[in-house]
């Protein structure tokens, strides 16, 4: 199932400065793991060392937060769109 | 008693109205079924609390204060510089030196002075926050920082105050209203903030000056929208703006049973320690970059002046480079390692950012891959303006 990956801005600079990636894959943690197979710089920032999704990173299908479907099984569907939305504070850093 | 939308609302005033300078004034509120004589008068009545009189709180000021919110508290600590100007559309240029706080109140009595003005000069801490927020209706986050964001979520949590929630990262926002008693709250959505490591750095920083423009109009928007009770309040959906792309997006937010701090079984009931929340999950920061050989801009004009051959290495980003440059060779942070064989190892290297911290862990890897003989420009190219060169302009 070909599936579109939207990556937020701070997390572009790890994927090719690219704003969406297609992906084929039949649940989240399918096509997240095909994404940070294809940049694996990305995989830091989305999962900690134990494997699991770091706490100020949320993905969603569609408009839907996983952490309320079946997480990394969530089923996704030809044409869905998973979005990664990590947390942002605003500001600009002051160094 | 609360209104419609559930806001913690004032007593009713006793004979509020409106004299005919407001009449006039918002006429053009009066004249919308929307807003009205009632809208208005709960607009007079409503207390806003703005936390950060920066680049989100200067349009969500201009615009309440405009509406006519009848009580606007101000908290903020900084001193407006050139560098915000660029954004925050309170201040002008006269007003850089000056404390935000005081430059902000006199902006906004200027523009409406039917109103009342609070202004609080200080840090929001675990200490004065519950103080500070318990008065107002309704608190408007504008902060830039992660203690601060889960402070005011904590705060107006226990308090049950609901936050109009707002926060930008170069061209893209996030907005959203939490704090309502069956909506979630921040740490619904975010359990905890990235590790100090894994925040961008100053190499991906900067804001389109307008980004926060858009977004804290778009929290004012659904500040005065809680107040008249009109609309749909953006409770339990996370509004998210991509300037560039120009496009809006929705996504569904829940409250989360296992929250922390609203949940079902409350483990925070009190404020805690935010700067130690968010700044000492030190297990998943990259090492501290320490014992990092350096020279001073002024050693190393010295050197330089003297004809020693030193190769200069900017480990900046290339939009950088255009803005000023030491005549260094140029491979940012990001790419020094498949870039290594740019650098010969038996010269003398500088290496150089900004302020001297990338250059710091470019000089830490390259020390790890058997350079020995390499520096860091200590305090960057900011303080070779300093101490050498001020024609080298700073950003």
């Amino acid at each position: 199932m070909a599936v579109k990956v939207i990556i937020p801005t701070p997390l572009r600079a790890y994927a090719g400065k690219q704003e969406s990636v297609e992906v084929q894959a039949g649940t989240v943690g399918e096509a997240l793991s095909g994404l940070t197979s294809k940049f694996g710089d990305l995989k830091k920032h989305l999962y900690t060392e134990e494997g699991k999704l770091r706490s100020f990173v949320n993905v969603y299908v569609n408009d839907e937060d996983i952490r309320y479907l079946q997480k990394d099984q969530t089923q996704v569907r030809e044409g869905d769109t998973i979005s990664i939305v990590p947390s942002i504070a605003g500001g600009v850093p002051a160094n | 008693m609360a209104t419609k939308t559930g806001i913690p609302a004032a007593a009713p005033a006793k004979a509020a109205s409106l004299s005919n300078e407001e009449v006039l004034r918002y006429s053009r509120h009066l004249i919308m079924p929307e807003v009205g004589m009632e809208g208005q008068l709960k607009l007079k009545q409503a207390k806003v609390l703005c936390i950060g009189a920066g680049g989100l709180g200067a349009p969500l000021g201009l615009y309440l204060a405009a509406a006519g919110v009848g009580r606007i508290g101000l908290v903020d600590f900084d001193a407006v510089d050139f560098t915000n100007l660029q954004r925050q559309v309170l201040f002008g240029t006269s007003d850089v030196g000056q404390p935000k706080i005081s430059a902000a109140a006199d902006r906004l009595r200027n523009l409406n002075p039917e109103i009342q003005i609070d202004t609080f000069e200080t840090h929001l801490t675990s200490e004065n926050a519950l103080d500070i927020l318990k008065d107002y209706d309704i608190v408007v986050d504008g902060t830039d920082n992660f203690p601060t964001r889960y402070l005011v979520n904590d705060a107006c949590v226990l308090l049950g105050k609901p936050n109009v929630y707002g926060s930008i990262f170069r061209f893209e926002g996030q907005i959203t209203i939490f704090g309502y008693p069956d909506g979630p709250c921040y740490r619904c959505l975010y359990p905890e903030p990235p590790p100090p490591g894994l925040v961008p750095s100053c190499a991906e920083g900067g804001v389109l000056g307008v980004l926060p423009g858009i977004v804290g109009t778009i929290q004012a928007c659904e500040t005065l929208k809680l107040i008249i009770g009109k609309g749909q309040p953006l409770i339990g959906r996370l509004l998210l703006f991509d300037a560039l792309a120009m496009k809006f997006r929705e996504l569904k937010l829940r409250k989360n049973p296992e929250c922390p701090v609203c949940g079902e079984h409350r483990t925070i009931t009190k404020l805690i320690d935010y700067a130690e929340f968010c700044g000492v999950r030190g297990e998943e920061a990259p090492s501290t970059v320490t014992n990092i050989p350096e020279i001073t801009p002024r050693d190393l004009k010295t050197r330089l002046d003297r004809g020693d051959d030193l190769f200069i290495l900017d480990v900046r980003e290339p939009h950088e480079y255009q803005i000023c440059n030491l005549n260094g060779h140029l491979i940012p942070l990001g790419e020094l390692s498949r870039r290594v064989h740019e650098l010969d190892s038996s010269r003398e290297i500088v290496a150089h950012c900004r302020s001297g911290k990338r250059s710091a862990e470019a000089v830490d890897f390259l020390r790890k891959a058997g350079f020995r003989k390499i520096w860091n420009l200590k305090g960057g190219i900011l303080a070779w303006s300093d101490d050498v060169d001020p024609k080298v302009p700073k950003y």
